[in-house]
């Protein structure tokens, strides 16, 4: 009975392809098309502008408390952007870039946050869940996803969304089982933004890496830049191959940061310092990614200047469009989705809530 | 027309439901292989496969969430919660997802789910096998919360609210007679109306009003009441008790004035409060005496040992009535 080390079958690997001083593994390079590397640079682009219009629009008081993005353009765009139309997307809710690609209006987010409930409805043809707030609950939704589509024999992958945080949780361990039990076509991208609010990702697990977090329940990790997006795409890219062909599940942790605050309503400069976040703002993914552009001569700044027009006007527009819409919804039609075939008593409380907005005034009739 | 006990009747719901409609899918702890605790899905596994018929990891979430995510894609789960009092570690999932898919997309995306579950007292359990929280759910907007209490209603309800309704159910199954007793079960598929009692014992001075287990008791009350004491009493089953049928109520307490509600969970925010309340609220110009309530105490379940005294039986509920007929 001597005492051994295991060999453990599953792999953990880190990759990152593009780094912050703008040097490049020529063969880890995906080399995306030029139409290809122009439409997500474009995505990480107006997911940047829209939240900063977001955060506007929340100071006016024209939306409710923001959750922002900043920083983590790359960790979610450039693993959207594999997603076919029959494959689903389970998000958290720092992921606007990828639900903008996937087919959401841009005024989606402004609804959301907004406090309408028009925010969480996938357009038609759009295989997405919504947004999701209780931290990690969306994990099992992925998986579940994923599940059905291995039962009904579909040959497409599920890309579920979470932060550090989530991984605490007992609903991220449960479906990383359940996905590894059943070899189910899931990508769980964890993108470890380094906070949980005001909890340091130290605070959060004793990991070395949360990538490896995956060998517990029998399948790989792989923990990238997730400010590189060459690296969270090519990651993205062989997770979804293997899921598709039936090789089951994968966890990547893309390592990113969130460079703004956790939402509107919360202080940082309570829990880090300053010089924390200079420092990763010389990582920023946008900035890295139109130099590495620009190298490969597919970006110009005469380019660089329309595509930013085109954007502003775009997240103008769509502000337009959430705004003229808001004046024009009826308080009551909260009870127009609980049931597809409501019984006597809502119905009955609806016409009551009703009558009760005529009376003071807040409908006509 | 077989007779069937209420767990062969509730097998026999399954077994149609499979055969009928290729998305649904059964899934939960031990339900393959051992075909169930109680025996609920023997031979469905040998029958429809394990891509049918799932049996999963220990994990109430998982399998609640993972759930969410096959009715989303268009399936229509069936999963067990092998007691009600597992049903917390999954509860989350009900409150921020199940309930509220359909609102959040606006109707774009509905759950066709069925998550059944034993629940109940007087079979002798360990701790944390006995308890009546269907309260928790008919107080959960979104949901819909059905409790046979025979064999025929079982399999009519249950086959109803897997093919028939596409908003989540929570299907309490009195397991205190899944075995008790035997009734005709039609051949064909037997459909019932979601949210409506049935009255199923006609009067004009009493009205009883219970579902689930506690159906026997009161209906034996009922007889002994009208054998013995020549009453005339009425006994609704509720069947759904979310949403809840003001109509049968209202128009039953209208016709006899007086109303004695009995369930075996707690009193506190109970159903039997919103019983009583819907009739306050249409019919108390024909109350003739207060309302009572036969009921669970306030208090934890007493573990088995002490169960059986606490278990409402007929005598309670006679005493109640008679309470209420001399007032």
């Amino acid at each position: 009975m001597p005492r051994k080390t295991l060999t453990i079958k599953s792999k953990v690997e880190s990759l990152s392809i593009l780094d912050e001083k703008g040097n490049l593994d020529a063969d880890l390079d995906p080399k995306l098309s030029t139409q290809k590397s122009l439409e997500l640079y474009r995505l990480m682009l107006l997911a940047r502008r829209l939240d900063e219009r977001c955060i506007n629009l929340q100071r006016q008081g024209r939306i409710g408390t923001y959750g922002p993005c900043r920083g983590q353009e790359a960790a979610h765009c450039a693993s959207g952007i594999l997603m076919t139309p029959e494959d689903w997307v389970v998000y958290a809710f720092r992921e606007p870039g990828t639900a903008i690609f996937r087919g959401w209006p841009i005024e989606h987010s402004m609804y959301f946050w907004g406090g309408f409930e028009e925010g969480c409805r996938p357009p038609e043809g759009v295989n997405d869940l919504p947004m999701c707030v209780p931290i990690a609950s969306q994990v099992p939704h992925g998986m579940g996803l994923a599940w059905a589509m291995k039962l009904r024999g579909d040959p497409h992958c599920v890309l579920t969304y979470l932060g550090d945080g989530a991984t605490s949780e007992g609903d991220f361990h449960e479906a990383m089982n359940f996905a590894g039990v059943y070899k189910l076509p899931c990508i769980f991208l964890v993108q470890n933004n380094h906070w949980a609010i005001s909890i340091p990702v130290a605070n959060q697990t004793a990991s070395q890496t949360i990538a490896h977090k995956a060998v517990a329940y029998g399948f790989n990790g792989i923990q990238v830049d997730g400010n590189d997006p060459l690296a969270v795409y090519v990651a993205t890219k062989e997770a979804a191959d293997k899921a598709r062909k039936g090789g089951g599940p994968t966890l990547i942790e893309a390592v990113t940061y969130r460079m703004s605050v956790h939402t509107t309503a919360d202080d940082p400069t309570k829990y880090r310092s300053d010089d924390e976040v200079k420092a990763w703002e010389k990582r920023d993914p946008i900035v890295r990614f139109a130099k590495y552009l620009k190298k490969r001569r597919i970006l110009s700044e005469d380019l660089e200047q329309k595509i930013e027009n085109e954007i502003q006007t775009e997240v103008r527009a769509a502000v337009e469009r959430y705004e003229t819409y808001c004046k024009s919804v009826d308080p009551s039609i909260v009870f127009d989705y609980m049931y597809a075939d409501p019984a006597p008593e809502i119905v009955r409380q609806r016409e009551e809530y009703r009558a009760c907005l005529v009376r003071e005034g807040v409908l006509k009739t | 027309m077989p007779e069937l006990t209420l767990v062969k009747a509730v097998n026999r719901a399954l077994d149609e439901a499979l055969s009928l409609d290729d998305a649904v899918v059964l899934l939960g702890q031990d339900i393959g292989q051992d075909e169930g605790v109680f025996r609920v899905t023997e031979g469905l596994l040998k029958k429809y496969g394990p891509n049918r018929v799932i049996d999963t990891p220990l994990a109430e979430a998982a399998i609640i969430g993972g759930a969410v995510g096959m009715a989303a894609y268009g399936l229509k789960p069936v999963p067990e919660m092998q007691f009600s009092g597992f049903f917390y570690q999954a509860y989350h999932q009900v409150e921020n997802h199940v309930s509220r898919m359909r609102n959040r997309t606006r109707g774009r995306i509905g759950m066709n789910m069925v998550i059944r579950m034993p629940y109940g007292g007087g079979i002798r359990a360990v701790e944390h096998h006995s308890e009546s929280r269907e309260a928790i759910y008919a107080h959960t907007p979104g949901l819909t919360m059905v409790i046979p209490s025979g064999p025929r209603n079982a399999r009519a309800l249950l086959l109803t609210s897997i093919l028939k309704y596409p908003d989540p159910v929570i299907f309490f199954e009195p397991k205190l007679i899944y075995r008790a007793f035997k009734e005709n079960v039609p051949d064909e598929p037997e459909f019932l109306p979601i949210g409506k009692a049935q009255v199923v014992r006609e009067g004009t001075q009493l009205t009883l009003i219970s579902y689930g287990a506690t159906m026997r008791p009161t209906l034996e009350a009922a007889r002994d009441l009208a054998e013995d004491d020549g009453v005339s009493v009425e006994v609704i089953d509720l069947l759904s008790v979310a949403p809840l049928d003001t109509e049968t109520i209202t128009a039953s307490v209208r016709k006899t004035g007086r109303a004695v509600v009995i369930h075996e969970g707690h009193r506190r925010c109970g159903i039997g409060s919103e019983v009583v309340a819907r009739i306050v609220e249409n019919a108390l110009d024909c109350l003739e005496a207060p309302i009572k309530r036969v009921t669970g105490y306030d208090i934890i379940f007493p573990y088995f040992s002490r169960e059986a005294p606490y278990l409402i039986n007929a005598e309670r509920v006679k005493h109640a009535a008679k309470e209420v007929l001399e007032y």
